[in-house]
């Protein structure tokens, strides 16, 4: 079976750590990582816990196919109560520690409590031990991993860990891992770090064995590797140009929040695009791009390494950014640049790899900061309150305040609050562009109306990974739909929200779908786990999955209200672009949505709804 | 006609295709740590490498060996250890300039790439060309093509 059947539970307060057998009654319906997590975390938490407090739990959690040769079968997910939200967190993970951790023979890892002074977590196989990091804390993401390998003595250990941000509870620190992937989202940074946690070091040499019929998963995955590399998303333009192969595909149709969503069309794209990092620089001739690299198993290698202009302003001094890394992918280079009109490239590549040496979520930042410079517009926040002009298009601004949030200094401290917090303490709540208290990524719910639907709804507040409907509605995967019309996106939004929840529960990536239907990953589960993994069944399965976390996100206070989306995008239209003239159809989808989910007016799952789904 | 292993680390993703594929083939589990292939990922640099035996014509794991566990497979070139003779010494893993030769504690023998008997999974297995199987006496043939290429089409 593809499960180790092993859970680590380690309780920080009392400094235990014990192992236990994996429910394998839940694995059986709620399969792994986000889906089988968030199981373990809704059962035993109450849902009104603080999720800064010791109550709250912390999961790092694999999948079935995590470990395996399944393409991209390389993910983890981070689950708990989100800090930015108050809502169920899941954010998900590639690089090479997820397959570790399952290589060391854990399926997941439950932290508890609160450890009175700052710890690691330290795993070799079936030997664990809670260490002391009091030399760690106050180090970067960067400093800790080089730090921990070189204790170590073994350069082959995976690090997860967060940065200063993580630790002073910055709302959307993220957990980090291998240098520059991250569990991004949500604020699950600040639970570690809530609970002096600072990083889990890895080792694993007990490998994935024990498939259900290995022969048949070695054949099953050959395909469908070769269904990836001949797909001309997953085969051509993910691997060449990263996930910014859309900065202009997106800004053309009109769908590019630009300036904190005032304007849908940013005129600097081109600039910041996946063709501009292909381009060479006028100052030392070279691209920024130098290449792609894949997480672990990943056939299709959208991640972008990058070397920043050494005679940039940001760098010019510091010679410790000018090697190669991560960045820039397209969410990063939207929230940092088109969010606050900031068209320098390197500034934004510069803020980006800050994101990831102090550990925290560019968008979430991004898009507080297209917030920050919406305020200094109206003359509510003043230079000196935050320490320098920040009118939009300011790339001294962008990058001044991503060094005081890595920081903890300064105006980094109001804005490492989030946009939601921060508006409110300035009088105008209208302003932030969020979800739940979570920050919009990179597409218009004006010009793509599916959108507006899935962050209206996402479970951890606005997010375009719960349901991808770009896919259809501008990509045109599986079916071409209108982005314009709110027409069908109910039922579109709903059925990609529960193939997505099987997705972030199996192990594998998501960017598998612009290829994949869940009819091919099935026979992959269906070779890797014992038992029956029927279409039926997974369907069912996503369902449920969306269920509880919309079950336990009631139960923390979460009503109809809750899934709307700032005025701006309901009553100012967009001025410009193929979407000119209209405004979010959300009101319109909202009930329509519910309905078919078979919740109640409030948004709450019916008796008949909690039965057929066994939750 | 004899092929070897041929690495063009600028294909290379590290998405460890490769070192799954070598650890299944030879002990039937995904388990990078027993892999005969490696990865190098230079994180400061970008570079990404594949690393493995070459298959030395006069082998020095072979020649130190002294009970003559590493044999020559004269079908495809392969230098093979073989377990039921080999002691654990650990002295081929010494001789080897390259470092592709190693113990594994759990077995207490050593191991290394045999080619899987002329039909390696590693290239197998990869998914941008960066391993490939060729014709020995050809390895660059790729490579001039690609000059060839710059040569007589793209000056055109």
């Amino acid at each position: 079976m593809a499960w180790t059947r092993k859970i680590l539970r380690v309780n920080l307060t009392d400094r235990t750590t014990k192992s236990e057998p994996l429910n394998m009654e839940w694995a059986n319906d709620y399969l792994g990582q986000r889906g089988l997590a968030t199981k373990y975390l809704v059962s035993e938490i109450d849902p009104k816990v603080d999720p800064l407090s010791p109550e709250n739990k912390i999961i790092w959690a694999t999948g079935p196919l995590t470990g395996t040769m399944a393409s991209t079968g390389g993910r983890y997910s981070v689950v708990t109560k989100g800090p930015l939200t108050g809502a169920i967190a899941c954010s998900n993970s590639g690089g090479y520690f997820g397959a570790e951790l399952k290589f060391a023979g854990w399926d997941m890892v439950i932290i508890e409590g609160r450890a009175s002074s700052p710890v690691y977590l330290s795993i070799e196989n079936d030997k664990v031990e809670i260490r002391d990091a009091s030399h760690l804390w106050g180090k970067t993401v960067w400093e800790t991993e080089e730090t921990l390998k070189s204790e170590h003595q073994d350069p082959q250990v995976r690090v997860s860990c967060i940065g200063r941000t993580g630790e002073a509870g910055v709302l959307y620190a993220a957990i980090v891992n291998d240098l520059h992937r991250a569990a991004g989202r949500s604020g699950v940074g600040a639970v570690a770090g809530s609970k002096n946690l600072k990083a889990l070091v890895v080792r694993g040499t007990l490998g994935v064995g024990n498939l259900a019929n290995p022969k048949e998963f070695m054949k099953v995955t050959f395909e469908k590797k070769k269904i990836l590399k001949e797909n001309a998303v997953t085969g051509q333009g993910l691997p060449t140009y990263g996930t910014q192969v859309l900065m202009n595909v997106i800004n053309e149709i009109g769908a590019m929040p630009t300036r904190n969503h005032k304007d849908v069309q940013f005129e600097g794209a081109r600039k910041i695009s996946a063709e501009a990092m292909h381009e060479p620089r006028e100052s030392d001739g070279k691209a920024q791009l130098v290449n792609n690299q894949g997480c672990f198993g990943c056939t299709i290698a959208c991640g972008r390494i990058s070397k920043i202009d050494q005679t940039h302003y940001t760098v010019v001094n510091s010679p410790k950014y000018w090697g190669a890394s991560g960045g820039l992918e397209y969410e990063a280079a939207w929230s940092l640049g088109c969010a606050n009109g900031v068209d320098d490239i390197e500034a934004l590549q510069y803020a980006n790899m800050l994101c990831n040496e102090d550990g925290f979520d560019p968008i979430s930042f991004g898009a507080t900061i297209g917030a920050v410079m919406e305020l200094y517009e109206m003359g509510v926040l003043t230079k000196e309150e935050i320490g320098i002009e920040a009118p939009f298009g300011s790339a001294r601004a962008l990058t001044f305040l991503a060094e005081q949030t890595a920081r903890g200094e300064g105006f980094g401290k109001i804005v490492g609050l989030g946009s939601k917090r921060l508006c409110e303490k300035y009088g105008h709540p209208e302003l932030s562009m969020s979800v739940k208290g979570q920050e919009f990524p990179a597409y218009d719910a004006r010009g793509v109306q599916g959108m507006g639907l899935t962050y209206a709804t996402s479970n951890r507040g606005a997010c375009h990974l719960r349901s991808y409907t770009i896919s259809s509605e501008v990509l045109g995967i599986p079916v071409k739909t209108d982005p314009h019309t709110t027409e069908g996106k109910p039922a579109l939004v709903k059925a990609f929200q529960d193939a997505t929840a099987v997705v972030d529960s199996s192990g594998l990536c998501v960017f598998t779908t612009f290829a994949w239907a869940l009819s091919d990953i099935q026979p992959q589960l269906q070779a890797a786990c014992e038992g029956d993994w029927s279409m039926e069944k997974l369907d069912l399965m996503g369902e449920r999955i969306w269920n509880m976390e919309r079950q336990f996100n009631n139960a923390a206070g979460f009503t109809r209200k809750d899934d709307d989306l700032p005025p701006r995008l309901k009553t100012e239209a967009a001025k410009v672009g193929p979407a000119k003239g209209l405004v979010s159809g959300i009101d319109k989808m909202i009930p329509e949505y519910y309905a078919l989910r078979g919740w109640d007016s409030e948004g709450r799952p019916t008796a008949e709804t909690v039965a057929r789904l066994g939750l | 006609m004899q092929k070897s292993l041929h690495i063009d680390p600028s294909k290379c993703t590290s998405c460890l295709q490769c070192e799954m594929a070598c650890s299944f083939e030879n002990y039937g589990v995904f388990n990078n740590s027993l892999s005969r292939i490696k990865v190098f990922d230079f994180h400061h640099t970008g570079a990404k490498v594949p690393y493995t035996c070459t298959q030395c014509d006069e082998a020095w794991c072979m020649h130190a060996c002294p009970v003559e566990a590493i044999k020559l497979d004269k079908d495809n070139g392969a230098k093979v250890v073989f377990e039921d003779v080999c002691v654990g010494c650990k002295v081929c893993t010494i001789a080897c300039p390259f470092g592709t030769v190693n113990y594994v504690a759990e077995t207490g023998k050593v191991q290394k790439c045999d080619l899987c008997g002329g039909n390696p999974a590693c290239a197998e297995a990869c998914p941008t060309g960066a391993i490939t199987y060729v014709d020995a006496n050809w390895t660059g043939l790729d490579r001039m093509r690609q000059w060839a290429d710059k040569l007589g089409n793209q000056a055109a």
